[in-house]
């Protein structure tokens, strides 16, 4: 198995920034915003948007959390992993709803945390910010806001790795075959 | 034309001779002809090659269900009695609790003539006590007597009512007959299905304790104390009972008992499903149905109870109560399931376990299936001797096998044994001299 | 990383028969879908998609209104289609009807069987039957009831932070009852101290003889107290269980009104238990006999809240079968 590193933790802090920035420029600033993060790694990441937000704007924005197991398309398919809470305390009618998450890849989570959210209220916009998108959608779904593109196969693996779940801040791809030129 | 079989090379155990050597045994005509050290080949002799294997008479019956007639979808007499040469039995004693029930001369005729017509080996009945097996009237025992039937029982259930017991065994008592009865207490064992205890607590089934079966025996001892009949104990299973009949044979109450192989061999941790001990957690083979018989399969302290008294010969003999059901009388919840193990064709497999254990010698197995069973019923046979009948077992006791009820000749696939590895196989049973496995 | 976070029993054999063999972190994991199922009840709109095109067949051969509206409830609002049959569970023609039963709801291919017995192992009887289809255990005869004592256990730990070491009390029929011997387990896998109390003819014999000795004996924390007063000294939990008046003809009791003095939970008694000590009861109650009225409908009752704990318990244990829920691997 191959590993490569694509992001180093300072690589990380600057995405997340910029993100950040973008987020309040798209919105005029962050009045209406709420930061849902999705389970597991996404939380931490909309927490640590918030942070920056703070910083450059002086105001907090409300985070929440979402776990998406009762609306994946996959029930059937796969086993599924033990929930997470799901905790928006604000009312998002009329809100502008960012969902954070850390890596885009079918597409197909973030259709279920769209369906999550509607059951939860009516927010005037869904965006959508990611830390890496590597590709392959399987439905029509952009990011708004993206640290890196990255592009990969489907035989690889993006890893992100924060510091709040695993304890070191990078992103790596590994690959069961080993990447091209290595071989 | 004379039939000649000559057993060459096996061990040959005759409790009732004290024999226990490596012999060669000739059968003429159906009847033992001799027992020797080498006996050379006589001229048409048909030659079994016996070496390393036990040569036994052949093994006897005293409790068991052929279900015919009435109920010839859980078995026949023709299929019983192939499924006990199988087993390696050349007797077996048919319990009345037919429908219907062995109650009067024209079904015993009906058995008797069934077995004539159907059966490989010897059958004698055992008549009802009561009519209908109801507990309420007498059958009538002279009349059944004359017929043959070896004892009288109402078994699947107790005579419940003392009086009707304390008759029967006046009435029989001039017959010589003993009196075989099902002990259990009616009401102390009500809606139960399994022996009282850790297990039934955990299963969440009601339990039938001990004393259900001890207080109808000790009342048994009692009455037969009082009348002076043989009450011979089917089943005995609790060391309670045990106790009862040691103290009563002490005093000369004629009490005789029989225990099975289950109840020498399985605790009541079977119904957890085959090998569970107590605390391990429940998995897909918990309420083993095949693991539920009346009496229950009981605690540890029972079975090494059962054990030590065979032994010490407290025990009289070892009956099988084989009681063949069918798949649909199995295949339901525990509680509504029958109560029944298939046994015939597990007996000697399940019971070498015990020599194989050091907990029996194997001499003392033969006795209690062959000689002991034979004394209670009077007659000259389960013995070697010259001129006797050429009842005889030949089995391997070193050879292991697997349990596969689908190849059981007995319709009843029903044993709780399923997927054991026994060690012990019958090579070949002769009855009358003539190869009936 | 591997977490093992799921409940293993369930995921073995697809199947909720009892709490027999359940670690803490199955039942913790069980715990952490059940919060998520209730911020689901909490909404304005109570149905999320998870079990669409999902088929829940509720068996139900014995009355019991409470406990099969919760399951349709719970299967509802996960959007499974709930079909809900009853049967005569008599056992006139030796269950043949069960086994058949079993067969024909397998082919019609449920996805999950919700059986509710008389008899005990009835949902092991009908697990051995299927291949494809889970069996949640809904009560059993005496044996189980174990999405019943999964509700007990949710609730005594939202309600006082923990389990572990708390004093529980369970009083009364512990013969008959298929919840005690669940929570018998449930609260023992979770660290509880113990308490049975009831008249001799109605504890389990088993539990008063010396196999408790057992190095390997799972309840070796449960202790018999016949006097209630002793019993309640300081307990945490108060759990009253039904007493039917069939016990009575079968001679167990002397009479409903001796067991309720001697027995019954009122107020002046529960003065004895902790201050804050909560009174539970699986239902359904007969007030005046177990439980006085004041007791059962006062500030430290959390009977009600049981009820709304169930649907939630029972919508994770529908998701965690249906969904075949396995520990999480990380990617």
């Amino acid at each position: 198995m191959s590993v490569k590193k694509i992001q180093t933790d300072v690589q990380i802090k600057r995405a997340l920034t910029r993100i950040s920035h973008e987020i309040l420029e798209r919105n005029s600033g962050a009045e209406n915003v709420i930061l849902v993060g999705m389970h597991s790694r996404g939380v931490p990441l909309a927490f640590r948007i918030r942070t920056l937000i703070e910083i450059h704007e002086g105001r907090s924005v409300d985070v929440g959390s979402l776990d998406i197991g009762l609306y994946r398309d996959d029930i059937s398919e796969k086993p599924q992993p033990t929930m997470k809470p799901t905790d928006i305390s604000v009312d998002i009618n009329g809100k502008i709803v960012v969902i954070v998450d850390d890596v885009l890849y079918t597409g197909r989570s973030i259709r279920a945390a769209m369906d999550a959210i509607n059951d939860l209220g009516r927010p005037s916009q869904i965006q959508l910010a990611v830390l890496i998108d590597r590709g392959h959608r399987e439905l029509p779904i952009r990011a708004d806001f993206v640290g890196k593109n990255v592009p990969t196969s489907k035989e690889e693996d993006v890893e992100v790795r924060i510091i709040e779940v695993d304890g070191v801040d990078e992103v790596i791809i590994t690959s069961e075959i080993g990447l091209a030129e290595g071989i | 034309m004379t039939s000649k079989t000559l057993i060459k090379g096996g061990r040959i155990i005759d409790p009732a001779q004290g024999i226990d050597q490596i012999s060669d045994l000739l059968m003429v005509d159906g009847l033992i002809e001799e027992i020797n050290t080498s006996i050379s080949k006589p001229r048409n002799a048909e030659i079994f090659n016996a070496e390393g294997l036990i040569v036994s008479p052949g093994f006897i019956d005293i409790h068991c269900h052929l279900r015919e007639p009435g109920e010839e979808y859980k078995e026949t007499i023709e299929t019983g009695t192939a499924a006990a040469a199988a087993g390696g039995f050349t007797t077996v004693c048919a319990m009345p609790n037919t429908q219907p029930a062995m109650d009067n001369q024209s079904v015993v005729e009906y058995v008797l003539r069934k077995a004539k017509e159907t059966a490989l080996i010897r059958v004698f009945p055992i008549g009802a006590i009561t009519i209908g097996r109801k507990g309420k009237q007498l059958s009538e025992m002279s009349e059944l007597a004359d017929l043959g039937v070896i004892g009288f029982s109402d078994d699947g259930d107790p005579v419940e009512d003392p009086n009707i017991m304390r008759q029967a065994l006046g009435y029989s008592a001039d017959l010589k007959l003993p009196i075989i009865n099902h002990c259990e207490v009616p009401s102390l064992a009500e809606g139960a299905s399994m022996n009282e205890g850790w297990v039934s607590n955990r299963l969440g089934l009601k339990g039938m304790p001990a004393s259900a079966e001890e207080v109808m025996v000790a009342r048994d001892i009692s009455l037969a104390e009082l009348t002076g009949g043989h009450v011979h104990i089917a089943h005995a299973s609790t060391r309670g009972t045990i106790a009862l009949i040691e103290s009563a044979k002490a005093t000369g109450i004629k009490v005789t008992c029989e225990v099975t192989p289950h109840h020498l061999t399985l605790t009541e941790n079977a119904v957890m499903g085959h090998g569970k001990d107590d605390f391990q957690p429940l998995d897909n083979n918990a309420y083993d149905t095949n693991a539920k018989v009346n009496p229950p399969l009981r605690n540890k302290s029972d079975v090494n109870s059962m054990i030590e008294s065979l032994n010490a010969g407290i025990i009289d003999f070892i009956a099988t109560d084989h009681a063949p059901h069918s798949a649909v009388d199995k295949m339901t919840t525990f509680q509504d399931s029958s109560f029944g193990i298939s046994v015939l064709e597990t007996a000697l497999g399940s019971l070498m376990t015990l020599v194989d254990k050091g907990q029996m010698e194997v001499n003392t197995l033969i006795k209690k299936l062959t000689s002991d069973p034979a004394t209670f019923l009077g007659k000259n046979i389960g013995n070697l001797k010259n001129g006797t009948s050429g009842d005889i077992t030949i089995f391997d006791p070193n050879a292991t096998w697997t349990v596969d009820p689908q190849n059981f000749i007995s319709k009843g696939k029903n044993t709780p044994l399923e997927g054991a590895l026994l060690k012990g196989k019958i090579k070949a049973t002769f009855f009358q001299g003539i190869k009936v496995y | 990383m591997i977490k093992d976070t799921v409940a293993k029993k369930l995921l073995k054999q697809n199947h909720l028969l009892d709490l027999d063999g359940f670690s803490q972190s199955d039942i913790q994991a069980i715990f952490d879908n059940t919060d998520s199922m209730m911020e689901v009840l909490d909404r304005g709109i109570r149905k999320v998609p998870a079990l669409r095109g999902k088929t829940v067949i509720t068996l139900f051969s014995e009355a019991s209104t409470r406990t099969r509206v919760s399951f349709e409830q719970a299967g509802k609002i996960l959007s499974a289609d709930v079909i809900n049959v009853s049967s005569d569970g008599s056992s006139s023609k030796k269950g043949e009807s069960l086994y058949n039963t079993a067969l024909t709801l397998q082919a019609m291919k449920a996805d999950a069987i919700v059986v509710r017995h008389q008899h005990s192992g009835a949902g092991y009887f009908l697990a051995q039957q299927m291949r494809s289809t889970s069996i949640i255990n809904a009560g059993d005869g005496m044996h189980a009831h174990p999405t019943q004592s999964l509700l007990d256990l949710y609730t005594i730990k939202k309600h006082l932070g923990d389990i572990e070491s708390k004093r529980v009390v369970i009083v009364g029929d512990l013969l008959y009852s298929r919840v005690a011997r669940s929570n018998l387990w449930g609260l023992t896998t979770m660290g509880a101290d113990i308490v049975l109390c009831g008249p001799n003819t109605l504890l389990p014999q088993d539990f008063l003889d010396s196999r408790l000795d057992d190095v390997r004996h799972p309840f070796k924390n449960i202790t018999i107290e016949n006097d209630i007063n002793k019993a309640l000294n300081g307990a945490n939990v108060v759990m009253a269980l039904r007493l039917q008046s069939e016990r009575q003809k079968a001679g167990h009791l002397p009479s409903l009104r001796e067991y309720s003095r001697r027995f019954g939970i009122n107020s002046e008694r529960l003065k004895l238990a902790h201050p804050k000590a909560i009174v539970m009861h699986p239902g359904p109650m007969n007030e005046g006999v177990e439980i006085e009225p004041d007791v059962a409908h006062g500030q430290q009752s959390v009977i009600e809240s049981q009820v709304t704990t169930g649907v939630a318990i029972r919508m994770a244990i529908l998701y965690d079968l249906i969904t075949g829920n396995r520990p999480e691997k990380e990617l």
